[in-house]
């Protein structure tokens, strides 16, 4: 039976720990505000390119003539999948994981190969020896706008080199506090069947969808500068959103364990007293009957 | 029969800046300036750095605005500037700041260390931002134009 020494440790150990997850919550949640904000203000942006490149690629002549624009059959894929940079965030880095490997069979016919973004994601790949093609760690815990324009400028040049017919990107978008939704986009090429389908994504009004622009300079000055930076944002925006979602993703998980420390801590004190009650009344007992066997 | 007004959007990465119904706009574009108004051909050009105005109701706002793109169509204009700012968050003490360090870093023409397009670009911001931000009426006196705070 447990001495009342055995529980006091067991409590103090506990409380250590809940210290921990506090702290670890606390810093998490500083983080998170301003990982939320970033994510959350480039949004009109980065849909704003979105919306314009989709437009812009249902007007022009011929979009294949730009080497970021061009379809090819898909044969070889490149996806980027992103993680978070640490554990202790609940589910975060393996659903995220499970879904690109999920992926990675449903592409399994054609020849995949991986740019892994956060170390989790680093670990998780080199552990199973997968093709890596690239890796970037130290990315998520602070978006940065840099370190995106570096794998953005891989990404092309992979492309532009015919060494990938298609990009995908996979990672956890920010909802809220609670909640992260999984994604998987094709960044490259962009589709145009999709685009000119008046619907859904060209709002009715932009009905005059097959004129083609005037251009202030020639359209492939333009695109060469446009296409890019639509690579480099959407980009930014999965480090962004990530960052963003980790950090939630640890905050909640730090709040949970910092509970059930509670939890424990409340259980093991009520049954430390009862231990203790139990002593005293053994002794009490103890007493009396030794005093009475005496009298 | 073409409508009257449109939507203008301008977004930057680090936020949206304006978001309106408007009945016209003069947008600057590399090399000039355009004015736009609703039903206005598709047009798609490369942004410059200058004043952004546009009207709305019977008032005329103005913004600054550099780089990046712009879409024009029917119905919705998109700015995707590299940065922007509404005439009332131009920090003015700072911009002077910005041009007096810009003006003298191209008025030693032989100093190896500067950067001349990087200087000329930074002039330009800081008088745009002084610019519009003298048209709007606010005094060029430090510790004014602080309307962020």
């Amino acid at each position: 039976m447990p001495t009342l020494l055995d529980f006091r440790r067991r409590i103090r150990s506990v409380r250590n720990t809940q210290q921990i997850t506090r702290a670890m919550k606390f810093i998490a949640a500083a983080r998170l505000r301003r990982a939320q904000e970033t994510a959350l203000s480039l949004r009109p942006y980065a849909g704003g390119i979105r919306e314009v490149l989709r437009s812009a690629m249902s007007r022009i002549e011929n979009p294949e003539q730009f080497p970021l624009l061009a379809q090819r059959p898909e044969e070889r894929v490149l996806v980027l999948v992103t993680s978070g940079e640490r554990g202790l965030c609940g589910a975060f880095n393996a659903n995220v994981l499970r879904r690109a490997f999920e992926f990675l069979r449903e592409k399994n016919d054609k020849s995949v190969e991986v740019i892994a973004i956060a170390k989790k994601s680093r670990d998780s790949f080199r552990k199973r020896s997968w093709k890596i093609a690239a890796e970037y760690v130290d990315v998520t815990t602070r978006a940065d706008l840099g370190k995106a324009r570096e794998i953005a400028a891989e990404v092309m040049k992979i492309y532009e080199a015919h060494q990938a017919d298609s990009v995908y990107l996979i990672y956890n978008e920010y909802r809220n506090v609670l909640m992260q939704t999984l994604r998987v986009e094709k960044l490259l090429p962009l589709e145009r069947a999709a685009l000119a389908t008046p619907g859904k994504n060209s709002p009715p009004a932009s009905s005059a969808d097959a004129v083609d622009y005037i251009y202030e300079q020639p359209a492939a000055e333009i695109f060469n500068k446009l296409v890019p930076r639509y690579v480099e944002m959407q980009i930014y925006r999965m480090l962004a959103e990530t960052s963003a979602a980790e950090h939630a993703a640890r905050m909640t998980a730090m709040e949970s364990a910092t509970s059930n420390a509670s939890d424990v801590i409340d259980a093991l004190t009520l049954h430390m007293n009862k231990v203790r009650q139990a002593a005293i009344t053994r002794e009490i007992i103890e007493v009396v009957s030794g005093a009475a066997s005496a009298g | 029969m073409l409508p009257e007004k449109f939507t203008l959007e301008v977004v930057t990465p680090a936020r949206l800046v304006v978001r309106e119904t408007v009945s016209g706009a003069q947008i600057p574009v590399r090399g000039g300036y355009i004015g736009v108004l609703a039903g206005h051909t598709p047009l798609l050009a490369e942004m410059g750095i200058g004043e952004l105005s546009y009207h709305a109701g019977s008032r005329t706002y103005s913004c600054t605005s550099m780089g990046g793109f712009v879409e024009v169509l029917a119905d919705r204009v998109i700015v995707l500037a590299d940065s922007a700012e509404r005439v009332e968050e131009i920090d003015v003490p700072r911009a002077q700041a910005a041009r007096d360090r810009a003006q003298k870093r191209l008025a030693a023409p032989n100093d190896p260390n500067v950067d001349w397009k990087r200087a000329e670009e930074a002039l330009e911001r800081a008088q745009v931002r002084l610019q519009v931000a003298a048209k709007a009426g606010v005094p060029s006196v430090a510790d004014s134009g602080h309307a962020a705070s």
